[in-house]
């Protein structure tokens, strides 16, 4: 073994490690916050692996876009709500556990399965490394159109559905209790909608 | 790896080849190569960051009609180190009601990302530590990740003025990524690479002329600003702004943790004056090409004594630009007041963003139009 295999290997234990210790941890950590911030290492675990396959550009598109972008809308999320609060006992508890436990295996038994019985093509196609961007861009814009453009149509539709709901002034009833919407004195007279049960 | 052809120093094949004539593998030779320039960068990092301090102070000091630090060493030249030590022999506080894991993890995260930048960061033709190939991309996706050391340093101080200064920190970042990464696209559109060394040969042709600040003005001015956000300087430091906040994220740090944060800042800030130097002021060029210069005096440019003095040109332009645009930030922190939270979230969205997605339109159409001026 040459010195580059064995960094390799030690590399590719330790991320898979991380990654699915972290995942373990995203999934059973009672708090929420330690579950977010699980949630990003494991991404970059992932980003990681990414790299070890020399797919450099994926890595850093995946540590842009899932560590960058989600993970810190998510961690926006959580700190933006009331810490302090206290979830209402669910009843059934064990059962519920035990069958979302049950799901999980089941897939998990399913996905074991489906590796081993899949012929892999070992060794795999060559990596195309530093080439992978220009590789992406000609899939994007000739036989991947179709989803690219559906992905940005997408987009676009989240993008002005978030400027409405932001911008309720300018409807002229309100989207969500549908009621009609004084144009002047929305910000003064209407209590804000997050704040309705917090102490003042 | 990229191969060019391009004369300059390459010492790690001439450190390697050196090693092997003493028996050594070529992989073992590689593997104590590579510690070496990661310890260099890391120490010029450092480095750059004392003189950072130092030339705060004293600018600070010039502009406020003050004289500034003076009785450590000539010209007070030695009161960062004195800073520095102050911060090691401080006492580690971590707050009884804090979060301690997170609390400690939080600037190690704000930190790493930065010093990782450093990888891509070119001051020759092979002086730097690794020609990735998606060079400046690496950068913009591991600044991404500073938010996260940001929100969890501030949720784990259990104090309101750090969860808001961390969100309003993750906020700011996130808002100014936007125009930089368009910015940086439009550059990158421009040299057909991501690599920071094929942007700056791009810009070699015609020394100052060539620089692609002539080409990309609109974009200089919006990387310029945006830096200066993601670097949370004045007039953008709103996430420590002390007349609301305290010291945002940061105000129940002190010891060693503070001074990741301070560190972080100061490289973040010279790291975006580099970047800066090398995407649009033409990186290690000089502003007459060395080529013209040697063949004026007739030697060939191949030659190892021209090399060597090409090299160094090169180191000595690419941190005179970065220390340049340095003294600009600390000019600019010095002399203009903070703006308030909705006016910069205003300009990062309304104002920058609309203009970069124009700069970047201008420029496709402009390579389509003048492929020989804007990289065919």
């Amino acid at each position: 073994m040459t010195i580059a295999s064995i960094t390799q290997l030690i590399c590719f234990v330790a991320l898979s490690a991380t990654l699915v210790l972290g995942a373990l941890g995203v999934v059973l950590l009672p708090n929420i916050v330690y579950s977010a911030f699980l949630l990003g290492g494991v991404f970059l675990s992932v980003a990681g692996l990414y790299l070890l396959l020399n797919a450099s550009f994926v890595a850093a598109a995946q540590v842009l876009v899932y560590v960058g972008a989600v993970n810190v809308l998510i961690l926006f999320a959580i700190m933006l709500v009331n810490k302090k609060e206290n979830l209402a006992a669910i009843p059934g508890l064990g059962l519920r556990r035990l069958l979302s436990g049950a799901v999980c295996g089941g897939l998990f038994l399913l996905l074991i399965r489906v590796a081993f019985t899949t012929p892999w093509a070992l060794p795999g196609p060559e990596a195309v490394g530093e080439e992978a961007t220009i590789r992406i861009g000609e899939h994007l814009f000739s036989d991947y159109l179709l989803p690219f453009e559906l992905a940005s149509v997408l987009l676009l539709m989240s993008m002005i559905g978030a400027i409405v709901l932001a911008r309720r002034d300018v409807l002229s009833s309100d989207v969500i209790t549908g009621e009609a919407v004084d144009q002047g004195l929305i910000e003064k007279e209407r209590t804000p909608l997050l704040l309705e049960n917090s102490p003042r | 790896m990229l191969t060019t052809t391009a004369p300059g120093l390459d010492l790690e094949a001439s450190f390697e080849q050196a090693l092997q004539g003493f028996g050594l593998s070529p992989a073992a030779a590689h593997l104590l190569w590579l510690p070496l320039p990661m310890v260099l960068v890391l120490v010029a990092a450092v480095v750059g960051v004392l003189v950072n301090v130092w030339l705060e102070r004293k600018i600070s000091a010039a502009v406020q009609q003050r004289i500034g630090p003076e009785y450590a060493g000539a010209l007070g030249v030695l009161q960062p180190m004195a800073d520095g030590l102050k911060l090691v022999f401080k006492e580690d506080i971590i707050p009884a009601r804090a979060d301690g894991l997170l609390f400690t993890l939080g600037p190690v995260l704000v930190l790493i990302p930065v010093i990782l930048s450093w990888l891509v960061v070119p001051f020759g033709q092979h002086l730097l530590i690794s020609n990735v190939g998606i060079g400046i991309f690496l950068w913009i996706s591991l600044s991404s990740i500073q938010p996260i050391g940001l929100l969890m340093s501030g949720y784990a101080s259990n104090n309101k003025y750090s969860l808001l200064g961390g969100l309003r920190a993750a906020a700011q970042s996130i808002s100014y990524e936007i125009p930089l990464a368009l910015a940086v696209l439009a550059v990158v559109m421009m040299s057909n690479s991501l690599s920071t060394v094929d942007i700056v040969n791009q810009q070699t042709g015609a020394g100052i002329l060539s620089w692609n600040i002539w080409r990309q003005p609109v974009g200089f001015v919006i990387f310029w600003i945006c830096a200066l956000a993601e670097c949370e300087r004045l007039p953008f430091d709103l996430p420590e702004a002390e007349e609301e906040l305290v010291a945002g994220y940061q105000t129940e740090y002190s010891g060693m943790k503070f001074a990741l944060f301070y560190l972080g800042s100061y490289i973040n800030l010279v790291l975006s004056a580099l970047l800066v130097s090398v995407l649009y002021l033409g990186g290690w060029g000089f502003p007459i090409p060395v080529e013209w210069l040697a063949s004026w005096l007739h030697q060939p440019i191949d030659a190892p004594l021209v090399q060597l003095i090409t090299g160094s040109v090169g180191i000595v332009m690419t941190v005179l630009k970065a220390y340049l645009l340095v003294f600009l930030a600390i000019l600019l922190r010095w002399t203009t007041p903070r703006v308030r939270i909705d006016q910069l979230l205003d300009l990062g969205w309304k104002f920058l963003l609309p203009i970069a997605l124009v700069n970047l339109l201008i420029t496709a159409a402009l390579k389509l139009a003048f492929p020989a001026v804007f990289g065919g």
